[in-house]
């Protein structure tokens, strides 16, 4: 039996076309998936992230647990509302899941996990707190449905919602979060667009979702996420990184610190590690579509891609690939598709951001 | 979208016309394109090569995925659509007008093997539960 969000039945009323993703009945998209990607890069586009686990962590030793348990540093995180991107790192370096943190006051911070990592993750910091005796409260809260609201038009459509709440989102930076009650906006996302991450009660979801609608936010399926994400070259979980590679080899060092003498879960395997390998953006020169796992030739030894797709905005495939180092953004390489050999071009990503191509 | 009654189908979701003078139009139905979603990429077999029955002549990407085109008969390939290749999108908006390539049959009576719309139908209904 697959999971099923609080908007379930809203996105079978939509028409979805719907899959069985990571076991959750998800929307992949509604009508064309080409369509719902320009509409988040030119209006605003709605998609549910309930599959997502928020987990409150509440207690005066939180900083002090997450300071221990991230390869980011939550001392980063002074003023409330902040948010940070880290992984969560096993003994040996390798990455449990990436996750944002937020930090609303020194007895609560909320963490939000990848739908396929939710268990594991929780386990994990369950684990932790008792083995240091960190005495923190962790709460999965599965009675809250988020909504992503993003695209330029996005702080218009979430105001015609939910008229006043311009008076909290006009000033709400990138990046940082507001909590009202059991309402929780987070300026955040995963398009490269302006846009917020909206968590509200679980009940609440079907009637915000169509007043959200009402205000013209249309309905993006995963199919379009995945697209959205990749442009905005933005890792995946599972495809661009896992438990088996390291952090350093996957286009995530800027969110590993290693600048402070804090010790964290996967620092020393991380210090001990030689990475040999980097992520790097490809723009296909030739016909064809990348696909992650097609290997990659280069100069310098071969590599393989780790997300690819058509991006819509830039009419051509693009791909994220693991390749050895000494491999630059203007190189040329070679991508295996099928039979053939096909040109790739390297490239620094993001590929886009706020609607403009930046290659 | 209705299933062509004039058509011939495969169970691997190609359609096949039968033309005039004996050759073959082939092209992906509309219950594929709608599965795939959005194309973005046709790559169609060169003319003049020879496919055996079920054999992988040409592929069909949307943003989603790749899929495989198979020969629905053994034949040779004597044309292929330019066209598709250059407007992927158009096997969207008409399943049944895009075709990809066509092929003279290396024996006319094996299309009578295909499937034919109502059989195809079925198939097709069957996949959906």
């Amino acid at each position: 039996m697959l999971k099923q969000t609080p908007l379930n039945i809203t996105h079978r009323e939509l028409g979805a076309r719907m899959v069985d993703f990571g076991g959750w009945d998800m929307p992949v998209n509604y009508g064309s998936q080409i369509e719902e990607h320009h509409a988040v890069r030119t209006g605003c586009g709605l998609f549910d992230v309930s599959h997502m686990l928020p987990v409150d962590l509440e207690g005066a030793e939180v900083r002090a647990f997450l300071r221990r348990l991230m390869a980011n540093n939550v001392d980063k995180l002074q003023v409330s509302g902040k948010a940070l991107y880290s992984c969560m790192l096993n003994e040996a370096g390798g990455v449990i899941d990436d996750l944002i943190i937020y930090f609303m006051d020194e007895n609560w911070f909320r963490v939000v996990a990848n739908a396929g990592c939710a268990d594991k993750d929780l386990a994990w910091m369950e684990r932790m707190n008792a083995e240091w005796g960190a005495g923190c409260t962790l709460t999965p809260r599965r009675d809250l449905a988020m909504i992503a609201i993003q695209g330029p038009d996005a702080p218009r459509v979430l105001n015609h919602a939910l008229p006043g709440v311009d008076s909290i989102t006009a000033t709400l930076k990138p990046f940082t979060a507001a909590a009202m009650g059991e309402m929780f906006i987070a300026r955040t996302g995963y398009t490269g667009e302006d846009g917020f991450e909206a968590m509200v009660l679980a009940k609440a979801a079907p009637f915000f979702w169509r007043a959200l609608m009402e205000a013209g936010g249309k309905p993006i399926g995963l199919g379009a996420r995945d697209t959205l994400r990749l442009e905005a070259g933005m890792n995946l979980y599972g495809q661009d990184m896992d438990e088996t590679a390291n952090p350093l080899e996957s286009g995530l060092a800027w969110t590993v610190d290693l600048k402070t003498e804090r010790d964290f879960v996967g620092r020393s395997a991380l210090e001990a590690s030689e990475v040999t390998q980097q992520l790097v953006g490809l723009v296909l020169v030739d016909r064809g579509v990348l696909r992650s796992h097609q290997k990659v030739h280069t100069k310098n030894g071969d590599g393989e891609i780790t997300s690819g797709t058509f991006s819509p905005t830039m009419q051509q495939s693009i791909a994220l690939a693991r390749v050895p180092l000494g491999i630059a953004p203007g190189d040329e390489v070679e991508v295996e598709i099928r039979d053939k050999a096909l040109r790739a071009k390297v490239v620094k990503y993001p590929f886009v951001r706020n609607g403009k191509v930046l290659i | 979208m209705s299933i062509p009654a004039d058509l011939k189908y495969t169970p691997s979701h190609e359609w096949v016309r039968v033309e005039a003078d004996g050759t073959l139009t082939v092209g992906i139905t509309h219950h594929a394109q709608d599965l795939l979603g959005d194309m973005v990429f046709v790559e169609s077999p060169a003319t003049g090569r020879a496919l055996g029955k079920g054999e992988e002549c040409a592929v069909v990407e949307s943003v989603k995925a790749a899929s495989d085109v198979y020969a629905p008969v053994a034949g040779e390939v004597i044309a292929a659509n330019g066209e598709v290749e250059s407007s992927p999108e158009s096997v969207n908006q008409d399943a049944y007008a895009a075709w990809l390539f066509k092929l003279k049959p290396a024996n006319p009576a094996d299309v009578d093997a295909l499937l034919d719309a109502a059989a195809y139908q079925k198939l097709v209904e069957s996949d959906a539960h």
